[in-house]
């Protein structure tokens, strides 16, 4: 089996909430050096060693697990997981 | 007049909009679970607030994608009135049938208070009871209702007049002060403010109920023949 692995974060240049409100309570607990902090999400899976991964990924997240008007993704695939 | 109000696992403004239509407009109504449901004898669709799926992924994706989207593109492109509000206007950007999305609230606060809206187009079917620049009182309650679309996107929505709706003192730092927007064809509309929510006075405002009795007067237009 195939790991992928998928990370989505907001696209650069769009306001991300999240990310500032973090870096704020990050500078003031004694980290003043942060900057430029967003905040995404993960996704794993498994996909059988025969996939097509980058186009079923690429679909998959076409589709539903990324919104291509705010977000941007990546991703990593481990091949010969044992099941 | 025949309303659907679409229910979705976690839905939660289906009865307030069951009751808008049902008791404030007068006009018949149901609830229709998003499962198996046959849209097409509904004259008028409306998706209501909550958090479909429980806010997984995106507000309102998994929803985006159930089979039931499906039959209202077919229900939008034939020119029936689709109305979104909140979530529901959430699940309509994110099957494409408006344009944008939704980011977290500029301040990242859960928002629940009367909001005043700014009418910016009294020549929808959605607001033809209301008077362009007219200002009225709407409940809002969301966490996602900062709209965002990028440069091109804002610039088509002013020229083709797709906002319908702007806030008049923006609570959560959508673009353009944007409230809510309808598509090309005038008969899609998403807004983030609650409607339902303001069509009697005992309840704060009835100036949502200009909104649904708009809808009403348009298929009456559209439908019924006087001799």
């Amino acid at each position: 089996m195939k790991k992928v692995k998928i990370f989505i974060t907001l696209k650069e240049g769009v306001l991300d909430p999240q990310g500032k409100a973090v870096q704020e309570a990050l500078q003031a607990n004694g980290f003043p050096d942060v900057a430029e902090t967003r905040v995404g999400k993960y996704i794993e899976m498994t996909l059988p060693n025969e996939a097509d991964v980058a186009l079923e990924v690429q679909r998959m997240c076409d589709k539903l697990l990324a919104n291509p008007v705010m977000e941007e993704y990546s991703y990593t695939v481990e091949e010969g997981i044992r099941s | 007049m025949k309303f659907a109000v679409i229910v979705f696992p976690g839905s939660n403004c289906d009865r307030d909009m069951y009751h808008a239509v049902r008791d404030g407009l007068g006009e018949e109504v149901d609830l229709v679970w998003y499962e198996n449901a046959n849209l097409a004898d509904y004259d008028a669709i409306l998706l209501p607030g909550g958090f479909s799926y429980g806010d997984y992924l995106r507000s309102g994706a998994i929803a985006s994608v159930s089979n039931v989207l499906n039959q209202i593109k077919m229900k939008a492109e034939a020119g029936t009135p689709v109305l979104g509000v909140c979530n529901g206007f959430q699940i309509l950007l994110e099957t494409g049938l408006l344009p944008g999305a939704m980011l977290r609230n500029e301040k990242l606060k859960f928002m629940c208070h009367y909001e005043t809206l700014v009418v910016e187009r009294d020549d929808t079917m959605f607001t033809s009871g209301y008077e362009k620049g007219q200002q009225i009182e709407i409940p809002i309650a969301h966490g996602e209702g900062n709209y965002y679309c990028d440069d091109v996107t804002l610039e088509e929505l002013k020229q083709n007049n797709q906002i319908v709706f702007t806030y008049k003192n923006n609570p959560n730092g959508s673009r353009a002060d944007i409230a809510g927007i309808v598509n090309k064809a005038g008969n899609v509309l998403g807004m983030m403010p609650h409607p339902e929510r303001a069509v009697e006075d005992l309840l704060g405002s009835s100036d949502g109920l200009a909104m649904f009795q708009s809808v009403l007067q348009h298929w009456r237009e559209m439908y019924v023949t006087t001799s």
